[in-house]
Formats: structure tokens, C-alpha cells, sequence
């Protein structure tokens, strides 16, 4: 085992970065009081569990996302084969994504934990946008809401989010 | 999508946050999250890696039953390798950012062929 580092501190590394490359500093909200708090309904293993993204992740055959604090919105059949997974990102390296989606969409893990009863089935219908965008404000009066009644609508009973 | 976390807890439905930047995690303060300490672009685990990612995926979604305080992370117990010597390089930075254009970025020029050729996108939701 070699030497162990903390954990990298991208707020750092980001403010850095978009310095040097002349762009506006971003700033994630930082949110001092404590989050909201829903107690899980149902155990685990009898829960919906419906996907959200932000790695920038469309179906072949949607349209892509643009890269200028795009806020929109991939609805994404959760049956969807991986292999149909696109990425659309400024912000983090691709690669590994292209190669197998799952790693930012990870739609091929949570059917296998359905498959075994480890939970109770997959929303019929996943969630995909492009994070990194600027405008605190357009994220909390257009997107999230939107995605918190998409999800309500679905009747899930936990929301797995994996930003990137 | 700290805020997003916040705002469908609020709506009533659980969420569980999984991370690879715990310094943005801490700051925007979701429910309950689970951080993996990966390299940005393997937020769910490596690619191809199927028993791997299941084991994460499975990890993270656990942390719901396990957390009972509001803005608690469960520290997941991988490593992207032996050594750390990945985040040396990802604290130098090389820039992996593309340019910033306000029309659609498609990963192929077949994706950008297919999307015109449907002439629409009933599942895209333009905001």
C-alpha cells in the first residue's frame, strides 16, 4: 500500500482552474443549515429506487446537451441497454464514461440489485442532466422542481443521486 | 446537485447523494450521501467492473437505512488503486474542459445524424 492522500478538494481545484482559464469563479451553494429530512417509507428492499444524473448523459437519438449552463432535462427509459448511453460534458474526463456509462448512470447496477431483491424495483423512468451550471437560481426555480415532480409522479420511494 | 437533493427531500422522497468530492459534498450539505474516493467521471465505480460497481452501488444505497442524521456522509471503504498518486495529478489539473458552445455537444457525428433524423425529442425537457 503507498502513501495515502486526503481526498482531492475540487472547490480548490475548481476555483483555481477557472481563474487561470479567465472564466468566473464558480461557487456551489453552501448551505449551512441543516438539509431536509424524509424517512425512508418502506425497507430497502421494497423501495422504487429512480436514478438521477448529472454526468451529461443522453440516449442515442435524443439531443445532445450544449455547454452554456444548458438546464435541460434527458428523460431516460430505465430499460435502456448501456450500450445506447452518450456523454456530454465540459467539465470531467469522458473517457472512462464512454467506455461503460454505468459509471456515471449506473443503470446496470441497480437492475442487478432488483434482480436479486436487495431493492424493490427500478423507476421506469431515470433522469439525466449536465451539472456545472451557474445559475444557483435556474437550478433551484426550474430543475429541481421539475425533477422532484417527475420523481413524485413515478411514486418513487428513494431518489439515487449521482452527480459528477 | 446539492440542491436538487434538498429540494425532492423536502418533496417527501428520501434521497441518497453519492460523491466523489467531499469538499463539495460538505459544502452544499445534501440528506445523506455516500462518498467514494474516486477520480471526478467514476462517481458509481469503474468501467466494466460489473461486481464492482454492484458492490458500490449496493454500499451506497445501504447508507439510507444506516444514517439517521441529517447531512451524514458514509465514508465508502474502496481505493481507485494502491497508491493515491491520482490525486496528486488531479490537484495539478490538466484541463479536460472543452470549449463552451450553446449548441448541442454530441459524443459522435452518428448521435447528431440520428437526433436530426427524429426531428424532435419528446423525452428531452427543455427548462
Amino acid at each position: 500500500m503507498g502513501t495515502r492522500r486526503p481526498p482531492v478538494d475540487h472547490i480548490v481545484r475548481t476555483r483555481d482552474l477557472y481563474s487561470s482559464l479567465g472564466h468566473e469563479p464558480y461557487r456551489w451553494v453552501h448551505h449551512g443549515t441543516p438539509p431536509p429530512w424524509t424517512r425512508l417509507a418502506r425497507p430497502l428492499r421494497e423501495c422504487r429506487v429512480g436514478l438521477v444524473a448529472s454526468g451529461g448523459v443522453y440516449r442515442a437519438g435524443q439531443i445532445a446537451f450544449h455547454h452554456r449552463d444548458d438546464v435541460s432535462l434527458r428523460v431516460i427509459d430505465s430499460s435502456v441497454p448501456a450500450a445506447e448511453l452518450r456523454t456530454s460534458h465540459f467539465a470531467y474526463d469522458r473517457t472512462d464514461a464512454r467506455i461503460d456509462p454505468n459509471v456515471v448512470f449506473p443503470v446496470d447496477p441497480l437492475r442487478s440489485l432488483a434482480t436479486a431483491g436487495v431493492i424493490g424495483d427500478v423507476s421506469p423512468r431515470a433522469y439525466a442532466f449536465m451539472g456545472g451550471i451557474y445559475s444557483a437560481r435556474r437550478v433551484r426555480e426550474t430543475l429541481a422542481p421539475e425533477i422532484s415532480r417527475r420523481l413524485a409522479a413515478d411514486q418513487v420511494d428513494l431518489a439515487l443521486l449521482v452527480p459528477v | 446537485m446539492g440542491l436538487i437533493a434538498r429540494q425532492v427531500e423536502a418533496d417527501g422522497i428520501p434521497t441518497l447523494s453519492m460523491s466523489s468530492a467531499l469538499s463539495i459534498t460538505r459544502a452544499v450539505n445534501p440528506p445523506r450521501a455516500a462518498f467514494l474516493d474516486y477520480p471526478l467521471g467514476h462517481t458509481a465505480g469503474k468501467p466494466r467492473d460489473v461486481v464492482l460497481q454492484r458492490e458500490i452501488v449496493a454500499a451506497a444505497l445501504a447508507a439510507v437505512e444506516e444514517l439517521d442524521r441529517p447531512g451524514a456522509v458514509k465514508i465508502l471503504p474502496w481505493r481507485w488503486s494502491d497508491d493515491d498518486e491520482w490525486k496528486r495529478e488531479a490537484m495539478l489539473g490538466g484541463d479536460a474542459r472543452t470549449e463552451r458552445s450553446a449548441e448541442p455537444v454530441y459524443q459522435s457525428e452518428t448521435d447528431r445524424r440520428l437526433a436530426q433524423d427524429r426531428g424532435g425529442c419528446p423525452t428531452c425537457v427543455f427548462l
